[in-house]
């Protein structure tokens, strides 16, 4: 514990601004997965434990893509689009199996999903760690900001993240289809009984909730090694993440990324070897005091 | 009605068949596996998981020795066949399938192709079966150092940990010495290894240069996907040099994320594990002027048969050689020579005796490396440490440590530890 340091770092404008870039740029990338994390529960009802499968598998994606193209826009959109469609056809060929059944069985599919997905990336990438690389168009010295330096990359990082999650927040609170959405959350029947095809509606969410970890997985493909199984670290995190927020609630799973964000930013300044400890006694204290989450609503059904 | 039977009983030929299976399958695998022609050579690695590449060319390494060797005809006619196994990383799978090796596949001899927790795990094996045993991976000096482990047919040909920590101590003490370097920070993978490591490596970059300070000493997670946090708090606390233990894809992302805020454009940056040619490649924008631990380098030493050596390896393996690799090549030639010595007879307790104390000419180890009698471990390896370029070779201005220097030194620390 190094409170002095803390203290210090925070009289200081340089370090502010330094830390509260890293914790933006911890915070966009767990929040994008958690967005993901939480939409499939709010609406399907369903824990998907795979979903760090689909964070890996957009960032693959990413890789080759950017590797046969060069272009970092085309690899970010296919590394998105990509983990969309394998969702969309998890979600009808298997997820959709066990709906309503018992946890564990879910968690026995999901589980079997991760293997097979780590497996079919050793056969196609090969077990060996991958690195895409900063894309020539980031390769900028940082930009300095109050003495504080953001680079350029995680400039663009952070505006991606929030845009998208902006867009996210707008499409499902403001728009006729994500009335639907909020509806199938709460009377799946009564949405089914109004002649809308619930089936495509729950395959739709999937597919676009397994498109938010794929392009968390895209935008940390340049700064990240890459290998088989890099999707358990950051589903750990994101279920920290969507429990201390409250499953199914955007708002909420953006305010708990922030806060990890911070508590791992400035935790390594103040309290190095305890920021775990931290992040897990943040998720206790919740789950005590209000176990729905901050933002949480009761599960739908 | 009475059925009658035929001399011999089906029961009776069932009960003979199994009688068999237990004499030759149990009771006798090492005398089956002695009298056949071919020599098998037992190897378990690691083949999955994040640090795969330790197995994978640890494994390319092994394969191109006994290739040689056999379409060179082999050793009075015997030839050797390499049977690899995947412990995935886990110490209890490195032994069960050590077990497996020798008393089901029939190996004469194991090279153990683990790091350091599964390797231990190895050593207990095959000093309980009482077979030859090379350790190819492991650094950890406890291995082959403590007295209590030395087992007359295990050695170890791999680079150590306090002859690394003295080499590398010696090189910063001279660089600090030079550029006037004496605010020092550590950033290093928070486990045994990451910890002790770095421990070795700045006391002795401490004693030999009294001026260098630890202002601040950082351990992210293994295996941490991420380390901006621990790049800016070093932007923080502004060391003029920062050592660090990371290693494999981990070093990789840390130089990567390192190179977004420029960290390496006012602070010198020491690594051990920086030299592999496959992590070097790996890094899109590689800064100059790293220092780095030689790993293993085309152009050093650079003569025709390191050459050769690096192109027989990448025809066979989708990179150049690691570290991992020149160390199970040399253990492979250890074992060929001695093979070679005993014409052919393939007795543990034998080719042991051979290797004991024995120096094999190496392309890449200078006037030989030598399997030290005494704790049958490797000593004259290339221990240089050199500074990196953005292009292959990767790393040039090797400058060697003298091995008299290393040995002085791991005498005193024998002492220490109790080891002596």
């Amino acid at each position: 514990m190094n409170l002095d340091a803390l203290y210090s770092c925070l009289s200081s404008s340089s370090c502010v601004v330094t830390q509260v870039s890293t914790a933006l740029i911890i915070g966009m990338l767990l929040f994008m997965v958690a967005s993901g994390l939480s939409l499939i529960f709010g609406v399907l009802g369903v824990i998907n434990f795979a979903h760090g499968a689909f964070y890996m598998a957009g960032a693959y994606i990413a890789f080759f893509a950017y590797r046969s193209s060069s272009s970092f826009l085309l690899a970010f959109l296919a590394g998105g689009l990509g983990a969309g469609l394998i969702g969309v056809i998890f979600e009808r060929f298997v997820i959709s199996k066990v709906y309503g059944k018992d946890i564990l069985m879910q968690l026995l599919v999901c589980y079997a999903i991760i293997l097979i997905f780590d497996d079919l990336v050793k056969m196609i990438a090969g077990p060996e760690y991958r690195m895409m690389g900063m894309p020539d168009v980031f390769a900028l010295p940082p930009l300095e900001f109050a003495g504080g330096f953001i680079p350029a990359y995680y400039v663009f990082m952070i505006v991606a993240s929030l845009s998208i999650g902006a867009v996210l927040w707008l499409a499902i609170e403001k728009t006729r289809l994500g009335k639907i959405i909020r509806a199938l959350a709460i009377n799946p029947q009564m949405v089914g009984a109004l002649g809308i095809n619930t089936t495509l509606l729950y395959a739709a969410v999937f597919g676009v909730g397994s498109a938010l970890a794929g392009i968390a997985g895209a935008l940390a493909a340049p700064t990240r090694t890459l290998t088989p199984g890099m999707g358990l670290s950051i589903l750990i995190e994101s279920f920290i993440v969507t429990v201390i927020g409250g499953m199914g609630s955007i708002v909420g799973a953006l305010i708990a990324a922030l806060l990890i964000g911070f508590t791992r930013a400035f935790g390594a300044i103040g309290f190095p070897l305890f920021v775990d400890g931290i992040m897990f006694g943040m998720m206790a204290v919740v789950l005590i005091v209000k176990p729905s989450g901050l933002l949480g609503r009761e599960m739908a059904r | 009605m009475t059925k009658t039977t035929s001399g011999v009983s089906r029961r009776r030929v069932l009960k003979g068949a199994l009688a068999g299976f237990a004499v030759s399958g149990i009771g006798m695998p090492h005398i089956a596996g002695a009298q056949a022609k071919v020599i098998k050579i037992g190897l378990p690695t690691i083949l999955s998981g994040r640090v795969a590449i330790l197995g994978t060319s640890t494994r390319f390494a092994v394969q191109l020795a006994f290739n040689q060797i056999n379409e060179a005809g082999g050793i009075n006619g015997r030839k050797f066949e390499v049977v690899d196994r995947d412990s995935k990383g886990r110490p209890d799978e490195a032994a069960k399938v050590t077990r497996d090796l020798i008393n089901n596949d029939g190996c004469d001899i194991i090279i153990d192709g683990e790091a350091s927790s599964g390797s231990f795990a190895v050593h207990e094996v095959v000093r309980d079966l009482g077979i030859l045993c090379l350790h190819t991976c492991s650094e950890t000096s406890s291995l082959t150092a403590d007295p209590k482990l030395l087992s007359k047919n295990v050695f170890r040909c791999a680079r150590q940990g306090i002859h690394d920590a003295v080499a590398g101590g010696s090189y910063a003490a001279k660089i600090a010495k030079e550029k006037d370097l004496k605010k020092w920070a550590t950033c290093s993978p928070d486990y045994a290894y990451g910890r002790d490591n770095t421990a070795e490596f700045i006391q002795y970059a401490k004693e030999f240069e009294p001026s260098i300070e630890v202002v601040d000493q950082l351990w992210p997670k293994l295996f941490a996907p991420d380390y901006t946090e621990s790049i800016t708090k070093l932007m923080q606390v502004k060391p003029q040099a920062v050592y660090s233990a990371l290693w494999g894809g981990d070093l990789v992302a840390f130089i990567e994320q390192s190179n977004l805020y420029r960290l390496f454009q006012n602070t010198a940056y020491f690594s051990g594990g920086l030299g592999d040619p496959p992590i070097l490649s790996a890094i899109k924008n590689l800064p100059q002027g790293l220092n780095t631990a030689y790993r293993y380098n085309r152009g050093f030493p650079n003569t025709a048969e390191n050459a050769a050596f690096c192109d027989a390896y990448t025809k066979v393996a989708p990179h150049e050689p690691t570290n991992w690799a020149w160390q199970n090549y040399a253990a492979a030639q250890f074992i060929i020579e001695a093979v070679r010595r005993t014409g052919g007879n393939t007795d543990s307790s034998a080719l042991a005796k051979e290797i004991s104390g024995m120096t094999v000419k190496l392309p890449y180890g200078g006037a030989g490396i030598t399997m030290r009698d005494s704790d049958h471990t490797i000593i004259n390896y290339p221990v240089a440490w050199g500074k990196t370029v953005n292009k292959s070779p990767w790393v040039v201005d090797y400058v060697d440590t003298e091995w008299s220097k290393i040995l002085e030194v791991e005498k005193q620390w024998k002492k220490e530890k109790g080891y002596a």
